[in-house]
């Protein structure tokens, strides 16, 4: 049992992708069909996420819900003045997600959920033109969330848990556009530190004026992440106490947060077999003023200062479901998702614009109790031109920037069983 | 059938979500306009080469104008570009397994304080390594970059310049005999054995640089009116009559077969930090060895201050001044020499000995001036005892300590003309450089080949700065970015900022379209402590 969790951790770090910033929108299949909707759909235990005050509504008395999204993201760069241009080669990631729910009586269920909300993998090429802010970056935070849930009344219901946030932080980049090694080797640092932790919390609240239409609220706390004593290995770093570094490796402090996360929405079941949904997240981006990181052996506090400046943003989430037969119900989704990044600072490491996301999907019911959930989604961002300007070079701001395109498409697989 | 079917699907959702661009930059309109880019090949010196930082060394060469240029052609249907790579990054050469050319400068730190570089001082020195690259391993297969260092203009049309046999008694370049075709082939004639499509020339830095760096220790032959350069020492000017004609047989060679290309012009000298960095005036009171002293140098030359008015020249009195700045002791050979008046009227002071050594010392030297250029290798020995020096003078009978009185470089021992450049040799290098100048112009305009004016951007340089993304680079040693640290050639970055020099000469002559480079992306001076 122990091993087996063992890898699932492992397999949710090797986790990641997309979304404004480094948010990960895929914390559950049927709504990820739905546009990534659930804040007042009642359906699945996937509502540990969404809003656990939705679970005393569930029928079963346990459900159960686990998924995995393949995503596969791509990010092109150019600068044609320049006749520069550069692709990332980000791996396939897999984030998976767990949700079981348990009603204990009429007025209380209990859940707990494993999650992947933030995360991001870009893979530049090494030493490409933009290095000198990043040539690889692995972020990944997996979340597990014990849930209570309380039905007040028959139209209301709050809900709320503890947050435990275990996080992981891969970042390789150059130490400036042109230090290089005695050889011409472009000097580098990579930073790397796992299993950091922290706590957040998350409360919800469900209000079901009539059977087919419900208004949810769920608020997610913000978690900070600190990274005490990482791992920061060098090399390339030419012998030179002018360079204040060294060949090998040292330790490193950072922090990076988390956002909290505000969801509202409501749903509205029409035609008997009709269900329409419709979320409104803001996510407060705006804790990430920048991004420090302090290196052990050198007296400079921090020594790498990296302006964010991220803004507050909003993504607004329609969803559809359609129940087809009694063993197939078919869903469908659209948001509209809002960079947090404000133009000038749109750096390589997340070079995420505005997105619009198209979802779709299926549930098939195999059996009363089990039943297998589809989905794909696909993220189109338009081009954009952007730069990031606030890297320091001898105390002057060299801006960075180009042409970027990206785009995600991510099928998943699910499966949910009821009893 | 179903799995197949499930395969296709899945490779269509792969094929239709990867981003593109809706103008890629591959595909971007990118041209060569007027001429052919496919094989270019890049004529000249050191400069052409790569070489830096006093050697000629891999990143060096990756970093060369004509590479970077070459890179940019690629978009516009440029072909391969080869140069005749050295083996390390550490400069330097072997002849038959003993070294003949130096390792490249590095920039070394020295701390101050523990370990944390306070306020670092720094200093170029030559890396300490062992060179691998040897002379006599010849490479086959012509090279697009043909730049030789140290070929003067008439050079490359010379045969045997590449003769393995003739280096080590410098009849011979080094660097040229890695690569020429055979003990007999001049570089012109492996350039144009390679049918160039384009090609770019900057050579004639030399004729004048050789002369300049050497202090004017050699001839120039715009005096003699020599014209024959198979006679002329390494140091010497070269006659501009001689320069024209080699200069219009080079041309006339790379354009025979109807190719194009480009023609740069030579740069003022005093546009190179070598001969701008070191003050005339660096003594200073405030130098805790050098001013104690100022009163007993005073009280002493004073004595012969007076020798120098009774022979006629009070002009060249040595003062060092208490408040500011003094200028360095310089010999001048354009002075007349008044060493033989000097002694009768010193030896009734001195005595006949020390009379005789005084005289001999000072007989042609004075302070520098403003119009005196300060050569940048004399910034390590200025106010240095001279070893040598004491050592001939003690020979001579005086004291150790009489001796090294008289033997601090600078103070009281004059730079030799090797360390300075005089008004009237800086004037034999502008007058000939002028003369280059107007010839490679000229034939540009003849040929309808493009020109670049190298010196009006080394000007720029000079006077203000060339503005990147990152500021400015300019001519200042060390931290202006533009030149390496031999205080001549060009660093990485200034060779971007010549190659977008370059391209924008040549879109204007041959409409051609083709993208730039970021000189910031390129780098300086490096750092190491790898140093004796």
């Amino acid at each position: 049992m122990k091993k087996s969790v063992l890898v699932l951790l492992l397999l949710l770090s090797a986790v990641l992708t997309y979304a404004g910033g480094y948010r990960v929108s895929v914390q559950g299949q049927r709504a990820i069909a739905m546009g990534h909707t659930g804040v007042a759909v009642v359906n699945s235990a996937e509502l540990v996420f969404f809003n656990p005050a939705g679970l005393v509504y569930l029928e079963n008395k346990l459900t159960i819900s686990a998924g995995v999204s393949v995503v596969l993201s791509d990010v092109i760069y150019q600068n044609s003045a320049l006749g520069i241009s550069s692709e990332t080669d980000s791996p396939i990631a897999t984030p998976l997600n767990l949700y079981g729910a348990y009603k204990v009586n009429d007025w209380m269920s209990v859940g707990l959920g494993i999650y992947t909300p933030y995360g991001s993998r870009v893979d530049w090429p090494v030493d490409w033109a933009g290095s000198h802010l990043v040539n690889t970056i692995a972020l990944s935070a997996i979340y597990i969330q014990p849930v209570v849930s309380f039905k007040l009344s028959e139209h209301f219901s709050i809900a709320g848990g503890p947050i435990f946030v275990t996080g992981s932080v891969n970042f390789n980049r150059n130490l400036s556009r042109t230090l290089t090694d005695i050889e011409g080797e472009r000097s580098n640092v990579v930073i790397d530190d796992s299993g950091v932790t922290n706590w957040g919390w998350s409360i919800g609240a469900m209000v079901s004026p009539t059977e087919d239409f419900r208004i949810g609220f769920n608020y997610r706390s913000q978690v900070i992440l600190q990274a005490k004593g990482g791992e920061a290995t060098f090399a390339n770093v030419p012998n030179s106490p002018a360079v204040p570094a060294t060949n090998g490796t040292t330790t490193f402090d950072a922090e990076l947060p988390l956002p909290a996360e505000l969801s509202v929405g409501l749903s509205y079941a029409f035609y008997d077999k009709w269900l329409f949904a419709f979320d409104y997240n803001r996510q407060y981006w705006s804790i990430y003023e920048s991004l420090d990181i302090d290196f052990g052996n050198t007296t400079q506090n921090p020594d790498s200062r990296n302006i964010r400046n991220y803004k507050n943003s909003s993504v607004y989430r329609f969803g559809l479901q359609y129940e087809a037969t009694s063993k197939i119900t078919l869903r469908a989704g659209y948001y509209i998702d809002e960079s947090p990044v404000q133009a000038g600072y749109f750096a390589p490491e997340t070079p995420r614009n505005d997105s619009q996301g198209y979802t779709g999907g299926l549930s098939y019911a195999i059996t009363p109790k089990w039943a297998v959930d589809l989905s794909f989604f696909y993220l189109r961002f338009d081009e954009v031109e952007a730069s990031y300007d606030f890297y320091e070079e001898n105390g002057q701001n060299v801006p960075f920037g180009g042409t970027y395109k990206s785009s995600v498409f991510s099928p998943g697989i699910g499966l949910t069983y009821k009893m | 059938m179903k799995n197949r079917i499930y395969i296709a699907i899945l490779a269509l959702v792969f094929f239709s979500c990867e981003p593109e661009f809706d103008t890629p930059v591959e595909s971007a309109v990118y041209t060569s306009g007027t001429v052919d880019f496919s094989n270019y090949v890049a004529l000249g010196n050191s400069l052409t080469a790569g070489y830096a930082d006093g050697a000629l060394y891999r990143t060096g060469q990756e970093n060369s104008y004509p590479n970077i240029m070459a890179q940019q052609f690629a978009f516009a249907n440029g072909g391969e570009f080869t140069q005749p790579l050295m083996e390390d990054n550490t400069g330097g050469a072997l002849l038959s397994g003993t070294q003949i050319l130096e390792n490249r400068f590095v920039l070394e730190a020295q701390v101050t304080g523990e370990g944390t570089p306070d306020d670092p001082a720094f200093s170029p020195k030559r890396l300490v390594a062992t060179p691998t690259t040897e002379i006599s391993s010849v490479l086959s297969g012509g090279f697009n970059n043909m730049g030789v260092p140290g070929a003067k203009s008439f050079h490359l049309l010379a045969p045997g310049y590449g003769n393995v046999a003739g280096v080590a008694a410098e009849l011979s370049n080094p660097y040229f005999a890695r690569f020429a075709s055979s003990a007999t082939a001049s570089v012109i004639g492996d350039a144009v054995a390679q049918n160039p499509t384009f090609f770019s020339l900057w050579i004639g830095n030399n004729d004048i640089l050789s002369y300049a760096t050497s202090g004017g220790i050699g001839v120039d032959h715009n005096d003699t009116g020599n014209i024959d350069p198979s006679t002329y020492e390494s140091n010497d000017i070269t006659n501009t009559m001689a320069f024209a004609g080699v200069y219009s047989q080079l041309v006339a060679a790379l354009t025979a077969n109807g190719a194009k290309g480009i023609l740069l012009n030579l740069p003022d000298v005093t546009s190179l930090p070598f001969f701008t960095t070191v003050p005339y005036a660096p003594l200073s009171p405030l130098d805790p060895t050098f001013g104690p002293q100022i009163p007993t140098l005073n009280t002493t030359f004073a004595g012969l201050n007076g020798a120098f008015a009774f022979a006629g020249f009070p002009e060249r009195a040595i003062t060092f001044s208490t408040t500011g700045a003094s200028a360095v002791l310089i010999k001048d050979e354009s002075l007349t020499d008044i060493s033989a008046a000097l002694v009768p009227i010193l030896t009734p002071t001195f005595g006949v000995g020390l009379a005789m050594i005084y005289a001999g010392q000072y007989g042609q030297v004075r302070q520098a001036t403003a119009e005196d250029l300060i050569l940048l290798p004399s910034s390590s020995i200025i106010g240095q005892l001279d070893v040598d020096k004491v050592a001939e003078l003690v020979g001579m009978g005086l004291t150790q300590e009489q001796a090294g009185q008289l033997a601090v470089q600078g103070v009281t021992l004059p730079l030799g003309d090797m360390y300075v450049l005089t008004p009237e040799e800086q004037a034999a290098i502008t007058a000939a450089q002028t003369a280059y100048n107007t010839t490679i112009q000229g034939l540009a305009t003849a040929n309808n080949l493009a020109f670049l004016d190298v010196k009006s951007i080394l000007a720029q340089a000079a006077n203000g700065g060339l503005p990147f993304d990152g500021g400015l680079i300019t001519s200042q040693f060390v931290s202006g970015g533009g030149f390496s640290l031999d205080g001549v050639h060009p660093t990485p970055r200034a060779h971007a900022l010549l190659t977008n020099e370059l391209l924008d000469a040549i879109e204007t002559e041959y409409m051609a379209t083709v993208p730039r480079v970021n000189p910031g992306t390129y780098g300086t001076v490096t750092l190491s402590n790898d140093v004796n």
